[in-house]
């Protein structure tokens, strides 16, 4: 029998953090016992033979094989996609974890895909044809310009060092509407995160996030288990909001009194990122509070006037 | 018999950089290089800072411009979206390489 804990679900500040950056990270919220089942699951056994890229399709072609990571239907209700006793299904059952799920996707949402992503370190790469390189930077999936938004759960079982090349992303990239490779021109993105993190961190990324997997410069497999959940009804308020209110009157713009309000909710939704187009921060401000009115469900909620200003028209 | 000279070539490098605005003296917010002469591989991730604060620094240091975004009119019910790095200058340098370099 397996004891459930109330999920944590995210507040309004970390709600608009999504909604301005699009992502979410928890550290380490994944304790070593679950980490180390993970692991034993997937890790390769200790071998003699010499590491080769012939080995990086034979050690898929095992985990897919041996593993417990089950096969899943797209669509399936995430309630009922793993073994309870797994240490996925230990993994989800997180009160972090499901709260995030919760306020993110719902709590019905279902499954779209899963997969264990490994990145071989260079012995793998010997000899072969073309130089280890890393993953160049993609959205995931195809053009996408919903409202309605899925999200990928990236767990990291093990410790990430900088030398493993943890996924790189760009953060306050997800409302940009591209077409997954075509971005893969940009080798650098100022601002652009690499994840290092402590074993059983967990990052949620909004669907359209621009991300690229890293160069694995140590001795060591790096792993990250992702799954990519659906919502099965509209996004609206399944957060906690009692942290702030979520309708606030206007404030002073521009000529203000000097005084930062870094946690304000305006603030967190117009806080541009250092890789934006000067003009362009500014629609992104505009997408960002269209999100929120997605998310809150107030059709009329604004910060700082960047749609009320647009939106004065007369017929 | 005097030792023959080795041959040489050129072979071209390539830098892309993406600043702020449409001018080419704003800031660099993202780049990528690529090496014709095979003396360095650059790929995705493989540096959080810019090799030039401005477009214009580029040019101060020898790379030729080659090509920039035309400004485009926005598309109607379209004007609010945003999607691929808008400013992008393209440069270019010729190096000469060794012809044992040479691919």
């Amino acid at each position: 029998m397996h004891t459930e804990t109330a999920p944590v679900l995210l507040n309004t500040a970390q709600m608009a953090t999504f909604a301005a950056r699009g992502f979410i990270r928890l550290d380490a919220v994944v304790p070593p016992h679950i980490n180390a089942q993970f692991l034993a699951d997937v890790a390769p056994p200790q071998t003699s033979a010499a590491p080769s890229t012939q080995r990086i399709t034979k050690h898929y072609a095992r985990i897919m094989r041996d593993s417990t990571i089950p096969l899943v239907n797209p669509g399936t209700p995430l309630k009922t996609a793993y073994p309870p006793a797994s240490a996925i299904a230990q993994m989800l059952r997180l009160p972090y974890i499901r709260g995030a799920i919760n306020s993110l996707v719902g709590t019905d949402a279902v499954v779209d895909h899963h997969f264990l992503h490994i990145t071989f370190p260079p012995a793998y790469h010997r000899g072969a044809r073309h130089a280890q390189t890393s993953q160049p930077t993609h959205q995931d999936s195809t053009i996408d310009p919903r409202q309605a938004f899925d999200v990928q759960l990236f767990y990291f079982p093990q410790a990430v060092t900088a030398a493993m090349g943890g996924t790189r992303f760009v953060p306050g990239s997800h409302l940009r509407i591209v077409s997954e490779a075509a971005l893969a021109r940009y080798q650098n993105i100022r601002g652009q995160q690499h994840v290092v993190c402590p074993a059983g961190t967990v990052l949620f990324f909004h669907m359209g996030l621009w991300h690229g997997g890293g160069l694995n410069q140590s001795e060591d497999l790096r792993y990250l288990f992702k799954i990519r959940l659906c919502p099965t009804a509209r996004q609206c308020r399944l957060w906690d909001t009692t942290d702030q209110p979520l309708s606030t009157g206007a404030r002073p713009i521009f000529w203000t009194d000097g005084a930062t309000q870094a946690d304000h909710l305006f603030s967190i939704l117009t806080h541009p990122e250092p890789w934006y187009e000067a003009d362009t921060s500014r629609l992104e401000f505009i997408n960002r509070i269209k999100f929120w009115r997605y998310l809150s469900g107030d059709e009329t909620f604004d910060a700082d006037y960047w749609l009320t200003r647009i939106e004065n028209e007369f017929k | 018999m005097p030792a023959p000279t080795p041959q040489t070539l050129q072979r071209q490098q390539v830098l892309v950089l993406y600043l702020q605005t449409s001018a080419l003296d704003s800031l660099v917010v993202g780049w990528s290089q690529y090496d014709g002469s095979g003396e360095t591989l650059h790929m995705a991730g493989d540096s959080d800072e810019p090799p030039y604060a401005t477009g214009l620094d580029a040019l101060r240091d020898g790379w030729r411009l080659l090509q920039i975004s035309p400004l485009l009119p926005h598309a109607s019910g379209d004007e609010l979206r945003t999607g691929y790095l808008k400013y992008e200058y393209v440069f270019e340098k010729l190096v000469q390489v060794e012809h044992s370099h040479a691919h």
